[in-house]
């Protein structure tokens, strides 16, 4: 069998497979994403009352202000400011002195702001620097501070933690965590 | 706790799915009648044969099963690399220019050999037709190819011909590759990976930042990503992004995918032999090596870092998602690294010294489950080394499956494992020689070492993970990683190829009082010294260069 007839089955098959693979396999799933569940194929948007986008439910933001729970320390900033959109660890490794001085200095702000112990996903950096989640032992630190910022009894924050809690899976898979934003969204409907 | 009992269900899982699994492989490729699906794939299949001009005739010769497999893998990354270096304005919302002709070059190779470096920012690099049309279809292609691969071996061991290239890389696709992804990819869906052309979003976070999301056709992407074993993220993070990996129950799953077909490969290999006893005990063998490397993994992660006891305390978090947790991410990492998948769902460079050398160990091995279709190749060449070895020792005849194993399979099994070492310690050594303006270290230390030994060894092994501080975005990183890419693909799949054939040609030889059983728990556990020791020593330098001088630097600090 000559080469050229050879070539030109392989360039067939290309052909076939790439429409195989890559139209038929994907349109149906486009139109059931589309179709039936708009709300996950399109990113679980998370909109304000004006029909504004002001996050995702999936993806963290970051949060600096008293009156908002933190959110973890992230690599990349969480994908904001004016630097094109990105996501990824912190790559240190685990005997780079800069990350035993990044930790240093995050819990040195922490300690400034009241924190004296913080949980430890507060000074470790995330896997995708958009980590939506904090512990709930992080979570419930920063009650103190909230409380007095908004001014709001601590026992309301409690159950409002708890309800933004995504436990485990069957309740043993996974790690249960707190959605940091759809926490500060709600806290931001009670006392806006 | 938890962790254990996590890692109890993942094997449970996989265990129950390789049979089910594997009889569908071994009806697939042993061209059994499947009534349910032949009603429809029939009429496909036959449809593809006939445009491409196959008339689906068994190999005779290794270069005819060999030959359709190097043209079409050669089209199969041409048009991936035309896609890149075009990337044209369509489906492409962020109006991303073409790559760069190195990192173009280095992405079509990486993830045509089914490995998928990554060495760009997807957000920052690929329209989503580049993500569809190059890297989901070289998904496909290369998972069947290395399928197609593992079967024709299988067949030659069995004492059959070879089989039809096309034919087997073809109803890898249709029978399963693409039914399986779709069911995970619409399982994905509902819990949050998009599936949309649209295009990023721009929204004011609610402290007034300005934040892009990036979207895409994830969901159909993650699937086959997770289950052909290729790894590539569609977001630079990988599968610790919140879209590709939504919550513990998807990363379950995905875990559970990159084992899947490996070890229901291992289950249709003692179908196609006619003794599931052996097939069993292989499976059992890549287990409890599986359990123990990740026992490794895990142990250190919970432990934490020395370093940090100051300011915190618990295990080390660093690149991990509160979701996953410490333990179930250094699960993630051996399975990973086991399977030569390489999607991550945290920092490989940010795992303490133990949790970061079993990966490494697991991309030495390359049978800690191993790739599509190659992994059980290379556990049953293993198990030819071992019966010849053994062989020596007690003076008996080598046989294997009713065949004599002489000269020939020595030399291609010896082979087969040398090139692994070669393509990884030569160009290592070479970087890590002018190590200030070729390697691109990012962590000091004997850290430094590791990143960028695990380049190579990630891309010989076609795996795809990496230490990802690593300046890995230069001339000198994506030319020396393709020359690793291509030697670590092709030479052992010729190699396969030849042993299969010659193998298959030999006469059968009666069992006799001389014959050695390799279906014993006894012959199981030699076989596993013997790919501890062949596999492991020549790296055991590298080794201790690395993870192991950073774990002793760890300990004996203050």
């Amino acid at each position: 069998m000559s080469v050229l007839r050879e070539a030109f089955k392989a360039l067939r098959l290309t052909v076939v497979l790439w429409l195989l693979t890559v139209v038929l396999y994907t349109l149906p799933l486009l139109a059931v994403g589309q179709g039936l569940f708009p709300a996950q194929a399109n990113g679980s948007l998370l909109r304000n009352e004006g029909g504004q986008v002001i996050g995702s439910t999936l993806i963290g933001q970051p949060f600096a202000s008293n009156r908002y729970v933190w959110s973890r320390p992230s690599a990349v900033d969480y994908s904001t400011g004016k630097a094109a959109p990105t996501s990824a660890p912190s790559n240190l490794g685990p005997t780079n002195p800069d990350l035993a001085k990044r930790i240093k200095d995050t819990a040195a702000t922490y300690a400034q702001a009241g924190l004296a112990k913080p949980a430890a996903d507060l000074l470790y950096a995330s896997g995708s620097g958009l980590d939506p989640h904090i512990s709930p032992e992080a979570a419930r630190q920063q009650i103190p501070r909230l409380a007095a910022a908004r001014g709001l009894p601590p026992a309301r924050l409690e159950p409002l933690i708890r309800r933004h809690t995504q436990g485990r899976f069957l309740g043993c898979i996974g790690e249960s965590g707190v959605n940091v934003l759809t926490l500060n969204n709600a806290l931001d409907q009670i006392k806006p | 706790m938890t962790d254990w009992f996590q890692v109890v269900v993942f094997v449970a899982l996989v265990w129950a799915t390789a049979p089910v699994l594997g009889l569908h492989l071994f009806q697939v490729f042993d061209a059994q009648p499947q009534p349910r699906l032949d009603r429809w794939l029939i009429p496909v299949e036959n449809g593809v044969l006939r445009f491409i001009g196959e008339r689906g005739r068994p190999a005779e010769q290794t270069w005819d099963y060999l030959r359709p497999l190097l043209f079409s893998n050669l089209f199969f990354g041409l048009v991936a690399l035309a896609f890149l270096l075009a990337q044209p304005p369509w489906l492409n919302p962020q109006g991303l220019p073409p790559m760069r002709w190195d990192t173009a070059l280095h992405t079509a190779i990486s993830f045509l050999t089914n490995t998928d470096q990554q060495h760009y920012t997807p957000e920052q690099s690929l329209s989503d037709l580049s993500q569809l049309g190059a890297l989901q279809f070289l998904f496909f292609t290369s998972a069947a190819t290395g399928l197609a691969v593992g079967f024709a071996f299988i067949r030659g061991l069995c004492g059959r011909p070879l089989g039809n290239f096309n034919t087997d890389l073809i109803r890898a696709i249709t029978r399963v590759l693409i039914p399986l992804s779709f069911v995970f990819a619409l399982v994905l869906l509902v819990n949050g990976a998009p599936m949309t052309l649209a295009g990023p979003v721009m929204l004011r976070t609610l402290e007034g930042a300005d934040q892009i999301l990036v979207r895409g056709p994830v969901a159909g992407y993650e699937a086959i990503k997770q289950i052909g074993e290729n790894g590539g993220g569609f977001f630079g993070a990988n599968s610790a992004h919140p879209f590709e990996n939504p919550n513990p129950f998807t990363n379950l799953l995905a875990m559970v995918a990159m084992f899947a077909i490996p070890a229901a490969t291992i289950d249709a290999f003692g179908r196609f032999l006619g003794n599931r006893r052996q097939a069993t005990l292989l499976l059992l063998l890549v287990t409890v090596l599986f359990l123990a490397l990740a026992a490794v993994a895990i142990k250190a992660e919970q432990g934490g870092n020395p370093l940090l006891t100051a300011w915190l305390s618990g295990p080390n978090l660093e690149g991990k998602e509160v979701r996953f947790g410490a333990g179930i991410t250094a699960l993630f990492a051996t399975i990973t690294t086991g399977s030569m998948t390489g999607a991550v769902n945290g920092a490989m460079d940010s795992l303490l010294p133990l949790g970061g050398l079993v990966p490494l160990f697991n991309l030495f091995l390359q049978v800690i489950f191993g790739g599509q279709g190659t992994g059980v190749a290379y556990l049953l060449v293993f198990l030819i080394l071992t019966v010849f070895l053994t062989g020596l020792m007690v003076g008996r005849t080598p046989e294997l499956f009713g065949r004599k194993v002489e000269k020939g399979e020595i030399v291609w099994s010896s082979l087969i494992l040398l090139i692994h070492p070669l393509f990884v310690l030569v160009p290592a050594a070479i970087t890590l020689a002018d190590a200030p303006t070729l390697s691109g270290i990012s962590n000091p230390g004997s850290h430094g070492i590791s990143q960028v030994v695990y380049e190579y060894a990630s891309a010989s092994a076609n795996n795809g993970s990496g230490f990802e501080g690593l300046g890995d975005g230069t001339l000198w990183w994506n030319l020396s990683t393709i020359l690793s890419l291509l030697g670590g693909r092709y030479l052992p799949i010729a190699a396969l190829l030849l042993l299969a054939a010659g193998f298959a040609r030999k006469p059968k030889v009666p069992p006799g009082p001389g014959t050695l059983a390799t279906d014993t728990g006894l012959f199981t556990v030699v076989t596993g010294v013997v790919i501890l020791i062949l596999g492991a020593l020549t790296f055991f330098p590298v080794l201790a260069l690395g993870p192991i001088a950073e774990a002793f630097s760890l300990t004996g600090a203050p």
